[in-house]
């Protein structure tokens, strides 16, 4: 529950969300960090190792 | 009846274009190849389970309704149990969406398996929409009331009403929620009828 707590402090809810404005896109902060993690994620599943998978030295 | 006549039977027929076309150890291979081997191809099984949880949090809230979901701690639990099962959906969904597209794994006849995929995202957005309209609360009042005027710009206001609450539910937990599930279980037969598709070939230099 105190985490729960800090972490209202850390993000205040009764505010208005954070904007940006880049011409014509228009986004959220909490967008922004979503499509970052979507991006993170993205590249994390490509880089790593799969366990089980022999890498490719030792398919030679 | 004569063998023929069996032969000509529509049962006979569905049956066997089916089983050619998907024969048991294809629908449920043992083995994958071994390219398979990589996190990137986890994400389309984990929208699957994504979906499963949404499908089976939004049952047991149409069994309670809202004034259980509005006014109980289970209820809530269970209401925020749905809307993240949705948010992973998508989060999933998008990296699976990625991961093909920059393997352009519609390559070798899989048009309509990257085809029905795009479908099933539409109708996704479709009903996540229906879905925050369906709320009952001050968030879907503001949602649809913001919602109504660039929907009626369209014209398809006549037909499809944001502020009809009625019409927005039954959109929301009957014609999109099946549209969505048979979507994607024809996209998943697709996958299963082609087999996965194979990596681009490696470039091979060649020296003289
Ligand atoms: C409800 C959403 C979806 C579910 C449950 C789903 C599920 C799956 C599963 C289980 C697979 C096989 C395993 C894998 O390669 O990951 C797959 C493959 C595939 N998906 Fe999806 N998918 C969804 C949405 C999409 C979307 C939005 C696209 C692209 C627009 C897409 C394109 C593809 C393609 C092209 C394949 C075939 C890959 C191959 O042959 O190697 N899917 N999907």
């Amino acid at each position: 529950m105190a985490f729960f707590t800090a972490l209202g402090a850390l993000v205040p809810l009764d505010h208005f969300g954070h904007y940006f404005h880049w011409h014509f896109i228009y986004l959220s902060l909490s967008n922004l960090i979503i499509i970052l993690l979507m991006i993170a994620t993205f590249l994390a599943a490509i880089l790593a190792p799969f366990p089980g998978r022999k890498s490719r030295k030792e398919h030679q | 009846m004569s063998t023929t006549e069996i032969d000509r039977q529509w049962t006979t027929r569905l049956r066997q274009r089916a089983t050619g076309k998907l024969p048991p150890e294809k629908l449920l291979p043992d083995t994958q190849p071994t390219y398979v081997a990589s996190w990137i191809y986890v994400f389309g099984v984990a929208t699957l389970a994504a979906l499963i949880m949404v499908i089976v949090t939004g049952c047991i809230l149409a069994i309670r309704g809202p004034l259980w979901w509005h006014g109980s701690v289970y209820g809530h639990f269970v209401n925020s149990l749905h809307l993240w099962s949705v948010e992973i959906f998508f989060f999933t969904m998008i990296v699976h969406l990625w991961g093909k597209f920059f393997m352009a794994a519609w390559r070798g006849g899989r048009t309509l398996t990257w085809m029905t995929g795009v479908v099933t995202f539409l109708a996704s957005i479709a009903t996540a929409f229906t879905g925050y309209a369906s709320q009952t609360n001050f968030d879907s009042q503001w949602i649809t009331t913001q919602a109504k005027d660039g929907i009626n710009a369209t014209g398809a206001g006549a037909y499809f009403n944001v502020l009809n609450l009625g019409q927005m539910l039954m959109w929301h937990i009957v014609l999109l929620p099946l549209a969505a599930v048979v979507l994607t279980a024809l996209h998943v037969l697709l996958v299963r009828v082609k087999g996965v598709v194979p990596p681009f070939a490696e470039k091979v230099e060649v020296h003289s």
